[in-house]
């Protein structure tokens, strides 16, 4: 069991720098998740505490000891990759073997470490097919077996799920869920889908180009993001952003108002939001209600587009200044297009950005 | 596209088995001539030649040209030299080749890219034009064998094999097939522990088999069809291939019927060889079905 910890960690290609600067402190047996957006550096910054990488700059300890320099079979990590990188000659009962065959361990305990393996991931029926016999799903069962059996410390996986279809890959999401409640080692597990994140990690990294947004748990980075980037990624459908005026801030709340929506008190948490500045408001498509009585923060619009998705209504509403909100209705609604529209919230729901806390 | 009408496939097929038949004629009629004029005498083998009847066992018919052919020359040495030089080097050169092309592609290291230019360079290089001084040298290489310290390789079977060895066209079958495997398994295997030699010995070679296929019948064409290079370092009949011993048929009086006697001799391990070959081809093929 091991903690891992990233200390001003860098890596440049050549003069393209990919990782600017991580520092990241993953407790022992922590889930952790690694987001973003597509060529953000998540897969460097796995493969980098893999071995796979070697590390520009910083330190990155693994239990405790500087890794930097150390060999990938070294560290105490297993890996499983997106295409499973299974050997396609070899059994499955020879792929799971591999490590152990490596490190030159007893047939018998090796025969028993297998089994011990195949009886977790339910594939003792599969081990002597070959690779290509097998399904998506069970070729993925494969690599996460080769890893279990070599017993590491952390288990770090790079998009294990993504060449699955979708009702597999819920299936296998729970089974690493369940993997990790069994085996207890340290995770970290990179992903672009959301819902694999928030049901899965302890903790999430949101990265964006080769830096770290904000790292907590899901719900804390769901409810208090830290800038627009993070609100902006994390949900679905993602968050509102409408640009606003502030009339006055008094005592961490500021009242803002634009064309199309009613004054409203909204918390500005500490963020550098003044009187007379435009400021960002955001709220969840889901903390939006339509509302028929005037109320505080009161949103006019019309409706431009419905999506009926039986036990939910997402509807797009064009505002009165121009702009657009989403909002997500908890229940089949119909709504006509160009039906007038008010759509109330929680101001407690609400974020109230600055427009430095665009990263 | 246009409609594909039973009979219309039909029409298709019959022209491709038909372009397929002529080409396999084409190949098989040389061989057809040589295995028939082996065995008619020479007067009718000239005779016939102008006719349908080369290819066709007609005639006179008899072994004796073998029977001529083995008491003209060696034969049974000349085919064991070749087999055992083209034998050597072919596996000698797959492991070194594909060793050299295992650094290049997977191994970091300063230069590589460099080095690997000069030796796809080679490529250009005719081996005439480095015939007599590749010579000079192996004249003067020195050698430690069973008599202790010999200087110079000319008439034995190492001065026919080491210089083959290794070879730009080997290596750069091996690099560009290395390249399209996934660096996912190298890295996997890395990860879980393997070296770098049991990467090669367990993960690369057993996915290689195409490449080793075609490695070894490209080598292996060249080493039995040696003849300028054993032509000017071996002296000693007892260490000449066959192309070289095809020569002790062409004297003042070519004997045809014998020269395809010896022709249809030294074939046989050609033939041996492709068709061992072609089945470990196909074997390799289905069962790594590297296809993700
Ligand atoms: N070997 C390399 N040489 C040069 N640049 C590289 C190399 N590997 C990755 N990069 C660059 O580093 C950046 C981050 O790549 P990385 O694969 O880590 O992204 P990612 O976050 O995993 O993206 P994705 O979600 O698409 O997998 C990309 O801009 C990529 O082009
Ligand atoms: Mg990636």
């Amino acid at each position: 069991m091991a903690r891992v910890s990233l200390k001003g960690v860098r890596k440049s290609f050549g003069t393209a720098d990919v990782i600017k600067g991580v520092d990241i402190e993953i407790e022992d047996g922590e889930f952790v998740v690694f987001v973003g957006p597509s060529g953000c550096g998540k897969s460097t910054l796995l493969r980098m505490i893999a071995g796979l990488e070697d590390i520009t700059d910083g330190t990155l300890e693994i239990g405790g000891r500087v890794v930097n320099d150390v060999a990938p079979k070294d560290r105490g990590i297993a890996m499983v990759f997106q295409t499973y990188a299974i050997f396609p000659h070899m059994t499955v009962r020879e792929n799971v073997a591999f490590g152990l065959t490596i490190k030159g361990v007893p047939k018998a305990e090796k025969a028993e470490k297998v089994a011990a393996a195949a009886r977790i991931l339910q594939m003792e029926h599969l081990l002597d097919r070959r690779p290509s016999q097998l399904s998506g799903g069970q070729r993925q069962r494969v690599a996460i077996g080769r890893a279990i059996v070599r017993d590491p410390a952390v288990f770090l996986f790079d998009e294990p799920l993504s060449n699955l279809d979708a009702a597999l890959r819920m299936d296998m999401r729970l089974e690493i869920g369940k993997l990790h409640q069994q085996l207890g080692a340290t995770m970290i597990y990179v992903t672009h889908d959301q819902v694999e994140a928030m049901t899965l990690a302890d903790k999430i990294v949101v990265l964006k180009d080769g830096k770290v947004m904000q790292a907590g748990s899901p719900m804390d980075l769901y409810h208090h993001p830290a800038n627009l980037f993070v609100a902006g990624f994390l949900g679905a459908p993602s968050m509102n952003f409408i640009s606003v005026d502030t009339r006055s801030v008094d005592n961490g709340l500021a009242m803002v108002a634009n064309a199309a929506l009613d004054p409203i008190e909204v918390a500005t948490t500490g963020r550098d939001i003044r009187t007379g500045s435009r400021a960002i408001l955001g709220v969840r498509p889901q903390y939006l209600v339509p509302s028929a009585t005037p109320a505080e923060g009161m949103l006019h619009g019309k409706v431009t587009l419905t999506e009926r998705l039986g036990a939910e209504t997402v509807v797009e509403v064009g505002l009165n200044d121009g702009s657009r909100v989403i909002a997500a209705f908890g229940e089949d609604r119909i709504l006509a297009p160009g039906t007038e529209i008010g759509l109330a919230f929680d101001p407690r729901q609400a974020h109230l950005f600055a427009e430095g806390d665009r990263p | 596209m246009a409609a594909l009408s039973p009979g219309n496939q039909g029409v298709r097929l019959a022209v491709r088995y038909l372009v397929l038949i002529l080409i396999a004629l084409i190949f098989i009629f040389p061989l057809l001539f040589m295995l028939m004029n082996s065995l008619k005498p020479t007067e009718q083998l000239l005779a016939d030649t102008s006719s349908l009847r080369a290819f066709l066992p007609v005639g006179d018919l008899s072994l004796d040209n073998y029977v001529d052919a083995f008491k003209r020359a060696p034969v049974g040495t000349f085919v064991f030299n070749s087999v055992l030089v083209t034998g050597v080097t072919v596996i000698a050169s797959l492991f070194i080749c594909s060793l050299a092309a295992f650094s290049f592609v997977f191994l970091d290291w300063v230069g590589r890219g460099i080095l690997l230019s000069i030796i796809l360079a080679t490529l250009i290089i005719p081996f005439e034009t480095i015939a007599i001084p590749l010579l000079l040298i192996v004249s003067k290489l020195p050698w430690f064998g069973l008599n202790g310290l010999e200087i110079g390789w000319l008439n034995t079977y190492r001065v026919q094999i080491i210089p083959w060895i290794a070879d730009g066209l080997t290596i750069f079958l091996f690099v560009q097939y290395f390249k399209d495997l996934p660096s996912e398994l190298v890295e996997a295997a890395r990860v879980e522990g393997a070296s770098w030699w049991q990467v090669y010995r367990r993960v690369i070679m057993p996915l290689s088999g195409p490449v080793l296929a075609t490695g070894a019948i490209l080598k292996f064409l060249v080493m039995y069809n040696q003849y300028l290079w054993p032509l000017i370092v071996v002296q000693e009949e007892s260490y000449r291939p066959v192309m070289v011993g095809l020569g002790y048929f062409f004297q003042l009086n070519v004997a045809w019927g014998e020269v395809m006697a010896y022709l249809s001799l030294i074939t046989l391990p050609v033939l041996a060889f492709y068709l061992a070959l072609q089945r470990a081809f196909i074997a390799s093929i289905a069962s790594t079905g590297v296809k993700g």
